[in-house]
């Protein structure tokens, strides 16, 4: 009983805890990041350095009125947040934050749940989030954020395709769908996939910039363009969760990432036992630290680099990044074919 | 089958959208009625006004000397231009001689001007296209300008910076120094610039061959400034015609390849380094003596009329004025605002691209709304 | 018995969701019952030890196809009522031969299955917790000719579309 309730629980309230304060700090991060390389200070007025940010902001969005258009579709309009907050999360249960731990003498695997089709779950609830963005913009009622419903759905359609093709390409490498099997795989073969997949890689970091939504390919909050797309006619706490699955989107690829290529929760060079003061680290700190510099990546890219336009943006999805992607896969299972004989 | 037979299935009705006059990125209030075919841009009726306070009637009723601080308001991200090209139009009326310390300086604040007004353009252009961190750069040397200015004249964006016959006041000590560690570090800041945008393929994607315009067209159609030179065309009135120390200054005229966006950008860029080169020439060699001429208190110019054109940042900006002889106040000021003429351009230049594209070329002719308007 | 609970309380929802797709009155509702519904039938697959299939059945109905009609709804007025068809009681009899034919199928599905029960499908073979190994195996071998048929037909249909959505070739 203890086994199948309470400690799922246990860790299903730790994860989205962590996960939602993490969300709040990555925004003051970003911002902090943003200030720092465009030599400003960012917020400060908080708290020590703004350190308290977070806070004010979550207090604002909670008192704000929460307006809905007249001519909205009420019951649409109120579930399309959510609709795209829930995936988000619900992703979050097959990654493996860290190595088996044991807690009072009971051995506690860091992960809600081992999938063995790990991969392709976390493909299906990414693939449910799109509806979220589509009927927030349809029941607005409105014609930017039907407009920008449309293009950010269709983009997150398009970017899918790739970031599933580069899943397969590391499948093949490591011989499993399942999260645990993929880092286990790592350490067997001694070195982190994104040097034996690093085409994967890339292909990878682009789509996932573009299926986030983040620069360049932050089309649908290109303010200048298309006012705020989707998500114009929201406010309050409902605009709060939009803004709070963006970031928890965010994670939720970073921590992938972390996962398929640069060996999860392993300790860089697991197999050098020279290095073995490096073990006195836990295991969900690596997993912590790595994910982190994943998603400085993407805030550093969002300060560095002008923006896309929307038919460059599915000419590279379309015609570079899927056949790239493909060709990847062709070659990654000739070499395997090979290497068998 | 027969294209005409698939036609009435799939067409599509041409969109009529509203851009402006409240829009973040038409860069005041321009209102741009864009005709849409998708996503593409079939035609595009500019409407403005929105800011118009009857610059030239009002100078009817001011005295000479006032009407400079009118200029002031007419390019406000480039008020010492419009000082300049005012007062030497009046100077002209007179017949008036200029001391040569005078023209000296004229020629640095109208070249710091420059350097300042391309820094907002470059930043905003930038920002239209997504690079946020570019606009932060570029603001924060325009904020050394803006203090050389204020140690100046004492303001910071409206300057009333000249005098008919001269200027309001000599250099404040080691300005000169001051100015030529800002010109250091603007140099310094321009590979900055360059290094997060020249060659990023992003920004070469958004900027090439984007709003083309021929050398013949760009003629026809009345373009001036960086946007005519972009095309290929070297017209400079700081080389054809020379004003204030233009003559005794050595500078280049960049001119593009393509009329591209890209080729406009580069061509501003290049007369940023060129503006830094023509400071140092005018502080090298400022000569000693009086910053003002004798001029009688009460102006009065003899009757005629006049024509005089300078090389603002945005391009040739003109005083047209008209004096009866008899009354304090022109009978007749007329500017050419180069910004209203740059505008008319852009039909031209967004028909057959995307509304993303819209962006980038109000961006690229570079206008104020304050001068199209007047 | 907890089986056998989860499964009637799935196929309620399945069913009570399939009631809702056609009676909804707004097209964009129908079509967001419709993904619930999918959804309800993935964990049907769950719960019957197939997860594979239920994951493909979330990403390829409910993730990629449902989209696409929620695309075209969203491009279509929807402002204009269905139109009357000039003879009001061509649609009931339309749906009256539609639900003969469904009905046929069914009584003679049962009826095959009572003649020779167990035949058309191997004797079920233990499944290995891990089947995405086992589909595939299957697909690739015993399936490999209708597998690549169904390809070939994707494409072919994908070529078409394109051609009639192009303007000119």
């Amino acid at each position: 009983m203890i086994d199948l309730l309470v400690i799922p629980l246990i860790k299903i309230v730790i994860v989205l805890t962590g996960v939602l304060i993490t969300v709040m700090y990555l925004v003051l991060l970003e911002r902090k990041v943003q200030a720092w390389v465009q030599t400003r200070l960012g917020p400060m007025r908080v708290g020590p350095h703004g350190v308290l940010q977070p806070v004010a902001d979550v207090l604002k969005l909670f008192v704000k009125e929460d307006i809905t258009p007249v001519r909205a579709d009420k019951s649409v309009f109120m579930l399309a947040p959510i609709i795209v907050l829930v995936p988000a999360l619900v992703a979050l249960a097959v990654i493996p934050f860290g190595d088996t731990v044991s807690i009072f003498g009971k051995p506690v695997p860091l992960y809600i749940a081992d999938l063995n089709i790990g991969l392709l779950y976390v493909v299906a609830v990414a693939s449910i989030g799109v509806y979220g963005i589509i009927l927030a913009g349809w029941s607005s009622n409105s014609k930017y954020p039907l407009l920008g419903g449309l293009r950010s759905s269709a983009q997150l359609i398009s970017y899918e395709l790739a970031v599933t093709l580069t899943f397969v390409s590391v499948v093949l490498a490591s011989g499993s769908l399942s999260m645990v099997d993929i880092i286990t795989a790592q350490k067997t073969n001694g070195v982190w996939f994104a040097f034996v997949q690093p085409v994967a890689l890339f292909i990878y970091t682009v789509a996932a910039l573009a299926e986030t939504n983040r620069a360049p390919f932050d089309l649908p909050e290109a303010e200048q363009e298309l006012v705020a797309g989707f998500h114009t006619e929201y406010s309050g706490m409902r605009f709060a969760l939009f803004f709070l699955a963006e970031y928890a989107n965010m994670i939720v690829v970073s921590a992938i990432a972390t996962t398929l290529f640069f060996g999860g929760w392993l300790r860089p060079f697991p197999n050098v036992t020279m290095l073995w003061f490096l073990d006195y680290v836990p295991s969900w700190m690596w997993f912590v630290v790595k994910t982190f510099l994943v998603l400085y990546l993407f805030l550093w890219i969002r300060a560095t680099l002008p923006r896309y336009r929307y038919d460059q943006l599915m000419r590279i999805g379309w015609k570079l990044l899927i056949p790239l992607a493909i060709a990847n896969i062709i070659v990654t299972a000739a070499v395997k074919v090979a290497l068998s004989y | 089958m027969e294209p005409d037979v698939a036609r009435p299935m799939f067409d599509t009705d041409e969109l009529v959208i509203n851009m402006g006059p409240q829009h973040p990125a038409t860069h005041g209030v321009l209102r741009i009625v864009l005709k849409l075919d998708g996503e593409k841009v079939v035609d595009a009726d500019v409407v403005i006004g929105y800011l118009h306070r009857g610059v030239e009637k009002l100078s009817e009723n001011r005295d000479w000397t006032q009407i400079v601080l009118l200029t002031d308001r007419l390019d406000y991200v480039a008020s010492a231009a419009a000082n300049l090209a005012y007062v030497e139009t009046v100077e002209k009326l007179l017949s008036l001689e200029v001391p040569r310390r005078a023209r000296y300086i004229r020629t640095i604040l109208a070249e710091l001007q420059r350097l300042a007004s391309h820094l907002v353009w470059l930043g905003s252009h930038a920002m239209d296209i997504g690079a946020v961190t570019v606009f932060l750069y570029c603001l924060r040397e325009r904020e050394l300008i803006l203090d050389l200015f204020e140690e100046y004249c004492g303001a910071r964006l409206t300057y009333n910076s000249m005098r008919i016959g001269g200027l309001p006041q000599d250099l404040p000590p080691n300005w000169d120094k001051k100015v030529l560690q800002f010109c250091d570090i603007q140099m310094e800041k321009l590979v900055d610039y360059e290094t997060l945008l020249t060659h990023n393929r992003i920004w070469l994607e958004r900027t090439r061959n984007i709003g083309v315009i021929s050398a013949a067209d760009a003629v026809a159609v009345g373009l001036c400034g960086p946007p005519l030179r972009g095309s290929g065309v070297p017209r400079d009135v700081r080389k054809d015609e020379p004003y204030a120390a233009y003559a005794e200054m050595e500078f280049d005229v960049p001119v593009g390849a393509n009329g591209d966006t890209y080729d406009r950008y580069l061509v501003r860029l290049e007369e940023m380094r060129q503006s830094v080169r023509i400071i140092r020439q005018a502080l090298g060699g400022l000569p000693e003596g009086p910053v003002m001429s004798k001029v009688p208190r009460l102006i009065k110019p003899p009757a005629g009329e006049t024509y005089h054109a300078n090389e603002s940042p945005k391009g040739e900006i003109g005083f047209f004025i008209a004096s009866d002889g008899k009354s304090t106040s022109p009978y007749r000021l007329r500017v050419r605002p180069p910004s209203f003429c740059n505008l008319q351009a852009l039909p031209r230049l967004v028909r057959g691209h995307l509304v993303a594209d819209v962006i980038a070329l109000i961006g690229t002719i570079d206008i104020v709304l304050g001068e199209v308007d007047r | 018995m907890g089986q056998a609970l989860a499964f009637y309380t799935l196929a309620a929802f399945i069913l009570g969701f399939g009631v809702l797709v056609i009676t909804a009155r707004n097209t964009v509702h129908s079509i967001m019952f419709l993904v619930a519904d999918f959804l309800f039938i993935a964990a049907l697959y769950a719960f019957q030890g197939a997860p594979f299939v239920a994951v493909i059945q979330v990403v390829v109905y409910a993730g990629g196809i449902v989209v696409l009609y929620l695309f075209v709804v969203m491009l279509v007025d929807l402002k204009r009522p269905p139109e009357a068809h000039q003879d009001r009681r061509r649609r009931g009899r339309l749906g009256m031969v539609v639900s003969l034919v469904v009905l046929a199928e069914l009584v003679a599905i049962a009826a095959y299955k009572y003649v020779s029960p167990g035949a058309g499908l191997p004797a079920a073979r233990p499944l290995e917790p891990d089947n995405v190994a086992q589909v595939g195996m299957l697909l690739y071998t015993d399936y490999l000719v209708p597998f690549e048929l169904a390809s070939m037909l994707l494409l072919v249909a994908m070529v078409g579309a394109i051609v009639l959505a192009r303007r000119e070739l």
